[in-house]
């Protein structure tokens, strides 16, 4: 696959990225919204229907049969996905099959890894796997930190990854799709099964683009497996095995708001600013993720709503029983939902037609007409570090240790109103700083930083600057609050790291915004 | 020399913003720090110089001292190690880190103070953010909540504590051990800017006294001129029927507490929700307050899970004619504050003595005066923080003169 990477320039943002990894040619970011495509979509093999059971029944023996009718060899392109979490067992199993098959130099692109995946390290080790390119959590981040994997790390957020299968940036030879429940012929959904998740929303590019399609399950039902959230029409064989997720690993069934009483207070200065932005008002949208303040920041919206009688037209998922609670109880008409978190979120999804699922194309995906993260009203993230600038980071901590994904991070930044609820610092890890460790999104789309010490407001946003003029929350700029984490942490001293690196990250339309660098050991 | 091994600070996974260290005094081989922190990318280096720094103002040439840092801040760091080093060594020095200049701040006799935050006084992760919560007080105790063996170290943090966390404003207050021990306590507090100290289990005016003593000792020595005020904790029957003598003990009273565990356990009872058990005791120690013209303060409420029950035990208090409450989590505080805020009455009279002071300032009288009756100054005072406090709780608006001046116009 060539070298790892080479052709360093210097990028819209001040960042040395290459211009070609692991053999590929790559595109420096050039700005928001200045790269745009000449080309068509990726077309994958047309088949037919002569070459496919009459009677629909694709189904064979085992994962490795399956692997093996795909063709698996050397080289080739795999991807996964992580619609069960930290409780994914398909991922581990086809890299067994791998390696017992002596394959090496796979490509592996999951939709995001978990820590149960610290399994596949032996692969990386051995040459059965070469790299990874999709989000690296915990053990396989560290891993790749050290400079240990063969190729160059590639992260992009869930709307990216959409965007180069759809591209042909990636061209995935074989994809294994883990469903909660599927039919013979391979119509799939997350609703129903032991493994129930939800949604099987990020395996949708795969379905469509990889030249094969294997669908595995251990809930094998009659024909018709609906909802078909993936459609068997685009899949070639179907696997039962005995159990493709562990329950309890997989959604929560007990979704917790936390008793931080720091987190509680910066939920609560979020959803206060909100109110006084204007932003929480008749038919609004918004969307908050599962983390502890962003949980409890959807239940001071859903309080504040019910105070002043306001009602939201949707709510943008990850669902949870908060944010289900608030659709039963008519505060919200829709939950659009990327993933679910808990059992109270995939029972209403397989019950409420208004808690509906959605895809990386739908929400998120960058080079089509058009995606519905641009409508949501304000977006609640999160961030490992943030600049004064406004430039946020999400993958690495100030060590450079490479431990988060993008998730779909980036693709929310076009939300109307972006916020990031964050505590000025961590132990003594000072969260605001003159510059972040890797740029993950740009200032110019981030819009508002809340801490526990103070709230600043982007100097683009004149609009909010306005609104909150008269305000008794505590509204500072972001120097000042920098000043302030240095104030009480102490000034911290500048991280040295290798000059070799180890992955990149891509921006939302395919280019590189910034590219990490190994850690020194 | 025996026993050249001492330990301070706290270790664990679920340990943050604290150290462990572990110093070991040797007859040569110089200074060797072994050092192992989370932060090390970012604060290994200073921490290494801080260290040093330490060991050297103590005179220590030859030592192994070893840093578990779980991101203490210097502060802390620096308190762990003087802690460790004076369990080795017989020394008066201190080794003090900067007062901030945030801290420099005095409180009143007849500040409000509803509110009460204790925080273990050996457990610096609470501390930092404490104060943005923002608390009427912050209690930190070196008493129950702290282990005998760890008195030591949880002195030198408390110290550093008022020296360099910032309050954010909230009254600095201390909750000293039992006496005698609680005396030894002082000199880590009063040359720091300490506003109140809380006196648990106390049975008579003899201690106040004691107290006092040594106070007025340490506070010439330091130069200490603003006043050191105190809130003795009723916790026995006996404190009970002693609350008066205790309240005009010394004109630095300015509140006592009630302390109901321990009072409950005097009785051979048991603490309910109802308090039927307490009332008694509750009643006889606002009454002593009011007749020595003092607050009277309120136990604390120690289920943290539920603020509708707080709410509703605040509302008792209140009626009982308690002016504060204690509080073990900051969430606690808001709900506190509003149940004891101002009624739309006190407010209404506090703009009515305010708007004639305002008047009287303007046409340059000595006197105020509200209709027939003559107003004195630390009425004025407490007016004004009834207004600001209304403000603060968005029950007026920051301009309520205008909108009063209107309203009295019309």
């Amino acid at each position: 696959m060539g070298n790892k990477y080479s052709g360093l320039v210097t990028n819209a943002v001040g960042r040395l990225v290459p211009t070609e990894v692991n053999g590929e040619k790559q595109v420096p970011f050039q700005g928001v919204g200045k790269f745009k495509p000449n080309a068509s979509k990726h077309g994958p093999k047309i088949n037919s229907c002569a070459d496919f059971p009459e009677d629909g029944n694709k189904q064979v023996k085992s994962l490795k049969e399956a692997l093996v009718k795909a063709g698996l060899k050397d080289g080739m392109t795999i991807s996964t996905h992580h619609h069960f979490r930290n409780g994914d067992l398909v991922a581990n199993q086809i890299f067994d099959v791998a390696k017992e098959l002596g394959v090496k130099n796979l490509r592996w692109v999951p939709s995001a890894s978990f820590p149960c995946h610290e399994h596949l390290i032996q692969y990386l080790e051995d040459g059965t796997i070469h790299h990874i390119e999709g989000s690296m959590n915990g053990p396989l981040g560290r891993f790749a930190s050290h400079g240990n994997m063969k190729g160059m790390g590639v992260l992009r957020s869930h709307g990216g990854r959409y965007q180069a299968i759809q591209d042909g940036e990636v061209k995935i030879d074989i994809t294994v799709i883990g469903a909660a429940c599927a039919d013979e012929f391979g119509n799939a959904n997350g609703l129903h099964g032991p493994s129930a998740s939800g949604l099987l929303g990020f395996a949708l590019a795969d379905s469509q683009y990889a030249d094969k399609v294997i669908v595995v399950t251990d809930n094998m039902i009659p024909f018709p497996c609906v909802p078909w959230q993936i459609q068997g029409n685009y899949v070639d064989y179907t696997v039962q095995i005995e159990q493709v997720g562990v329950p309890e690993k997989i959604v929560s069934g007990t979704t917790q708001i936390t008793k931080s009483p720091d987190r509680l207070l910066l939920a609560e200065m979020t959803a206060q600013f909100c109110l006084e932005a204007g932003i929480i008002r008749d038919g609004f949208s918004f969307q908050s993720g599962a983390g502890g303040t962003s949980l409890a920041v959807g239940d001071y919206f859903a309080k504040i709503m019910r105070e002043k009688n306001i009602k939201a037209r949707f709510a943008r998922g990850g669902s949870n029983k908060y944010l289900v609670s608030m659709l039963e109880e008519g505060l919200v008409d829709y939950i659009l939902d990327g993933q679910t978190f808990d059992l109270d979120g995939v029972k209403s999804m397989a019950e409420n037609p208004n808690h509906t699922w959605t895809s990386p194309f739908t929400s998120y995906n960058y080079h089509g007409k058009g995606n519905f993260a641009g409508l949501v009203d304000v977006v609640i993230l999160g961030a490992t570090e943030v600049d004064v600038n406004f430039n946020a980071n999400v993958v690495t901590h100030s060590d450079g240790l490479l431990l988060h994904g993008i998730g779909g991070w980036q693709n929310c930044l076009f939300s109307k109103t972006v916020i990031l609820p964050v505590p000025l610092f961590r132990d003594r890890f000072p969260v605001i700083l003159d510059e972040v460790t890797t740029i993950c999104g740009p200032g110019e789309l981030i819009d508002v930083i809340v801490t526990e010490r103070g709230i600043a407001i982007n100097p683009k946003r004149k609009d909010l600057i306005e609104k909150l003029k008269d305000t008794n929350l505590p509204i500072k700029s972001i120097q000042e609050l920098k000043d302030e984490a240095e104030k009480i942490c102490g000034k911290p001293a500048k991280p040295e790291f290798d000059d070799e690196l180890i992955a990149v990250i891509k921006w939302v339309d395919g280019t590189i915004i910034d590219a990490v660098k190994k850690v020194k050991s | 020399m025996s026993n050249k091994i001492a330990n301070a600070g706290n270790i664990g996974k679920k340990v943050r913003s604290d150290c462990y260290v572990t110093l070991e005094l040797k007859d040569s081989g110089g200074i060797v720090i072994n050092q192992k922190s989370k932060v090390q990318v970012l604060y290994g280096d200073s921490n290494n110089e801080l260290c040093k720094d330490v060991l050297s103002f103590f005179g220590i040439e030859n030592a192994i001292l070893t840093l578990e840092d779980r991101g203490a801040l210097p502060l802390v760091i620096a308190a762990r190690i003087e802690a460790a080093i004076k369990t080795l060594i017989d020394t008066d020095k201190e080794y003090l880190l900067d007062f901030i200049d945030e801290n420099n701040y005095t409180s009143e006799k007849e500040q409000f103070r509803f509110s009460r935050l204790y925080l273990p006084g050996n457990s610096p992760s609470m501390m930092l953010n404490a104060g943005i919560h923002e608390p009427n007080g912050i209690i930190l105790d070196l008493e129950d909540s702290v282990a005998y063996n760890k008195k030591t170290e949880a002195q030198h943090l408390v110290r550093n504590a008022l020296r360099g966390i910032n309050f954010y404003g909230a009254e600095r207050m201390v909750r000293i051990n039992q006496f005698p021990k609680g005396l030894e306590d002082l000199k880590y507090l009063i040359p720091h800017n300490v506003h109140m100290l809380l006196v648990p289990k106390c049975e008579g005016a003899d201690q106040i006294k004691q107290l006092e003593k040594k106070i007025v000792e340490l506070k010439s020595q330091h130069k200490v001129t603003h006043s050191i005020f105190l809130m003795p904790i009723i916790e026995s029957a006996l404190g009970v029927e002693k609350a008066f003598e205790i309240a005009t003990a010394s004109e630095n009273v300015v509140a006592l507490a009630i302390g109901l565990e321990d009072y409950t356990a005097d009785l051979g009872t048991r603490r309910t929700n109802e308090a039927t058990e307490s009332f008694y005791a509750r009643s006889r120690m606002v009454n002593a307050c009011k007749a020595a013209g003092i607050q009277a303060i309120d136990s604390v409420f120690s289920d943290v899970g539920d603020m509708e029950a707080l709410k509703a035990n605040v509302k008792v208090s209140k009626g009982l004619g308690f002016e504060g409450m204690g509080c073990i989590h900051p969430r606690q505080i808001k709900v506190i504050h509003e149940s004891f805020a101002p009624e739309a009455a006190a407010i209404d009279k506090a703009m009515k003595i305010v708007n004639a002071f305002i008047i009287a300032t303007e046409k340059g009288l000595g006197v105020v005066s509200l209709g027939t009756k003559m107003i004195d100054p630390p009425v004025v005072k407490r007016a004004e923080k009834t207004i600001n406090l209304a403000i603060s709780l968005g029950l007026i608006s920051e301009n309520w003169r205008e909108d009063f001046l209107n309203e009295q116009a019309g």
